[in-house]
């Protein structure tokens, strides 16, 4: 009963602060928006027993990532003007919303499967979750935990370069 | 219990909320934003599914898809702040010097 409700508010949340990082005028306000989506589907994230994606969650996207455009935002000193939708807006929105909403219906009609694996809730709350992921992580994903690794470093490079004033 | 289906409504409207962002603003950085609220919707799938299917393989590609979202937010604000600073254009729709 009181998951059901937690999830009622953290889902609720998430809608809307997305709907409102989407649609507010001033670049600032949706920046703040964002970061409550965030917040919130962190709050989801612990619902499902995955507290150390939750904590990742605040510390990464909320702590660097936001900080990140916020600061973007603020440099550039964009001003929130007369027309910041797109000037053939209504069409756009008309076709996504017919197509999200079949495409909705489709996906909850649809069967899932059973459980595949045998890390159940129980053994995840035994041994605690960032022992579990940090041992799933480095066994069975140890390469592609190695290729994002190295997709940093040329992130990294590549916004080093971007950004950097030619003489 | 809540049932699964119902994440999965709510990582559906997400993602549209989304698209219908990246579609329909004008502003460079509130499109990257929502390109933020769709990988947020599904890393919410992915968790989700981890936890009804009691596998840890989802789990581990959504903090795969966190470490991707911040060398995307990276290199597309830099390509923004270099954009902005040549006065190439200050909204989306105006940015054409590719097109012929």
């Amino acid at each position: 009963m009181t998951q059901a409700l937690f999830f009622y508010y953290f889902s609720g949340a998430t809608i809307l602060s997305a709907v409102l990082t989407v649609a507010l005028r001033n670049p600032v306000y949706c920046g703040l928006s964002l970061l409550s989506m965030l917040l919130h589907v962190a709050g989801l994230f612990v619902l499902l027993n995955a507290e150390f994606i939750a904590a990742v969650q605040v510390i990464i996207y909320a702590g660097a990532i936001l900080v990140l455009y916020l600061f973007v935002l603020m440099l550039l000193n964009l001003k929130s003007e007369e027309r910041f939708l797109h000037s053939r807006y209504a069409i756009i929105l008309f076709f996504t919303l017919l197509i999200g909403g079949e495409f909705l219906l489709f996906v909850l009609r649809s069967p899932y499967s059973k459980k595949v694996g045998e890390i159940s809730a129980e053994k995840i709350v035994q041994m605690g979750h960032s022992q579990t992921i940090g041992m799933a992580i480095f066994n069975d994903y140890l390469l592609p935990f190695e290729i994002v690794g190295v997709f940093l470093l040329g992130g990294i490079i590549g916004a080093i370069v971007l950004a950097k004033d030619i003489p | 219990m809540i049932p699964l289906s119902y994440y999965i409504a709510v990582s559906s409207v997400l993602f549209i909320v989304g698209i219908i962002g990246v579609l329909i603003r004008r502003n460079f950085i509130i499109i990257l934003m929502a390109v933020e609220v769709m990988l947020n919707a599904a890393n919410i799938n992915l968790v989700a599914f981890s936890y009804y299917l009691e596998s840890l393989a989802g789990q581990v590609v959504a903090l795969f898809v966190i470490a991707i979202a911040a060398g995307e937010a990276a290199v597309g604000l830099a390509i923004i702040i270099l954009v902005f600073r040549g006065k190439i254009a200050t909204n989306v729709d105006q940015i054409n010097l590719l097109k012929w």
